[in-house]
Parts: C-alpha cells; structure tokens; sequence
C-alpha cells in the first residue's frame, strides 16, 4: 500500500535538474554565499529564472534558497552551479576546509556571541 | 530590489564575507527546532532533501532494486556576528539512518552541540557516536524541560560517559541568553582544543 504523498511541486526534482543528480561543479556547501551578477535571464528554465528573481534581491546561502523555493538542496546545487557557469551567480567562497580550524576564526565567532548576551 | 524578502532582514548584509555552521542535534523532541528558532535572527528555514536508499531487505523480484526514499528536514536558523561573519545554526535529526545527510551537513562544521533531555539520557548515544565517526567535535546542553528531573554534574557526565574534556552545560531552549551561554562554551572548547594542538 502506498501511503499519502507529500509533493509540493508538480515537477519532479530530476526534471528540473534535466535528469542530474549531481552538480557540475563540486564547490557548494550548504553555507556558501551565492549572488546574482546579471538582470538578464533570457533563456533560463522556469526554475533557474525563480532562483535568479531571488538572488537578486541580495546574498544568501545555499540553504536560505533552497528554504525558499521550496527545493532540496541537492536540486538547488545542480542548479547553482548551472547559473555559475553561465555567468548568472557567484559565490563567496565558504570557509576553506582545512583538517584544522583557523584560530582567528573561532576567536570572531566566539566575540560575536558574547556581543549578543 | 522590489521584492518582498528585502524587507523583512532576510537577506545577507552585503558585506558579509564568511559563512560558519554549528550544528544543533540530538534526539526527536529534544528542543532543537526551539533552540534555532531562539537564536536566528530570521524566521527559521526549513528544507527538504530527499535521500534514496538501497533497501535492506531483497527482494525476490529479480532485477528490481529495492529501494526507499525519506524525506528529512533540516531546520536552520542565523546569526550575523559582525560585517563580515555569518552563523548559521543547523538542527540536524539525530539518527544513524540519516548519515548521509549528516556527512553534506557536517562537513565543514566547527562543531556541534548535543541537545539532551535528562529524562531520556540514553537516547543521546546514537548522535554522539554519529559526531564521533563524523569526527565532528560537540559539547553537550541539557535542555531543562520544566518537570524533567535535575541530577548532580558529574552523575550526568557519568551517565552520559563523556570525555574528561567534553563541556557539559545546562540551558533553556527558550531563552536567548541561555541558548547562547551553550554555544559559548562550545565555542569556547573548539578555540581551546584548536589552541592546543597548534
């Protein structure tokens, strides 16, 4: 027996992805910033030009867009990284991932949330 | 940009150049959703991911791979520290089935706070093994639910068979100051056992 379906959207994920599960390029994490560069979504999928109506509103992280439209993440870096490479998004590169992290990094994390008490 | 996203603080300060995550885990119903929610300075988010996988059980259809899909949610939340510098709190599900999405969402994390709840200890071992083969550093808080019963430090450290150096703290999931005092002392171990094996 098949139980209640829970799909938002009438496209399926595969779809909007032309059928890709993986990106094309393998830079994002669920924290890097995205932005778009152009005005001009000529030629863009329904998918691509919702995504790109976001984006340039300002910065966001690629949780934050995927939270927005409503789409997996794994779907919404396929998509990114389509937009990257076609000159529509760049990215503010997250933190670089070392084995270790950077001191001065935590120490500014940690300032940050003694400012807020 | 005439969208109505732009006036609700929802995106970025443009000057932000750094984005850093913590996770937020524990067992179902430990207050993790409740402990983001207190500290993000937008509406928390929530997304989806779909995950396949091989199905445990064979089929005796040939040709057919049993497989199964979950859908998780991850809720998340976020703090600007300064120009620069964004955190974003992810509340992750604590089961092992759920790997998968933990090693996309781990990879990278400063660290994790474990959210424990005093009446349901034990639940809390599978999410700490999890952070331990993920090789993710954590700090426990014990959410302390109204009612839940209070036990000494250490008997708690005992129970819940903690490292010597692994901080232990106590907060209320519905209170900022709180919420952020066990974020502190997670942040404050990370920098500690950085510093230490410079």
């Amino acid at each position: 027996m098949t139980g209640p379906r829970r799909e938002r959207a009438l496209v399926r994920p595969h779809v909007v992805t032309g059928g890709r599960a993986h990106p094309s390029r393998n830079t994002f994490d669920v924290v890097t910033v995205v932005m778009a560069t152009r005005e001009n979504v000529a030629g863009l999928t329904p998918e691509k030009r919702r995504l790109m109506e976001l984006c340039r509103g300002g910065a966001l992280s690629v949780a934050e867009v995927a939270a927005h439209l409503s789409l997996p993440i794994s779907v919404t870096k396929v998509l990114l990284s389509d937009l990257v490479d076609s000159g529509h998004i760049v990215t503010h590169a997250a933190v670089p991932y070392t084995t270790r992290p950077d001191i001065k990094l935590l120490k500014d994390v940690l300032d940050g949330l003694r400012a807020r008490l | 940009m005439g969208s109505a996203l732009a006036s609700d603080g929802v995106y970025l300060r443009d000057t932000v150049r750094t984005a850093v995550k913590l996770l937020i885990v524990g067992h179902f119903a430990v207050g993790k959703t409740t402990f983001v929610g207190t500290l993000s300075e937008i509406r928390p988010l929530r997304t989806e991911e779909t995950m396949t996988q091989a199905s445990a059980s064979v089929d005796d259809l040939a040709g057919v791979n049993g497989k199964s899909t979950t859908t998780v949610a991850l809720d998340f939340g976020r703090l600007t520290l300064n120009d620069e510098l964004v955190l974003y709190l992810f509340g992750a599900p604590g089961q092992q089935r759920f790997t998968q999405i933990w090693k996309d969402i781990a990879y990278g994390a400063l660290g994790a706070l474990v959210l424990t709840d005093t009446r349901r200890l034990e639940n809390s071992f599978e999410v700490m093994g999890l952070l331990e083969e993920l090789g993710v550093p954590y700090a426990v808080a014990v959410n302390e639910f109204d009612g839940a019963p209070t036990f000494p430090t250490e008997e708690l450290r005992d129970a819940l068979d903690l490292l010597d150096e692994t901080p232990l703290v106590f907060c209320d999931a519905r209170d900022p100051g709180s919420s952020t005092q066990a974020l502190i002392a997670l942040v404050d171990y990370l920098l500690t056992r950085t510093q230490e094996t410079v």
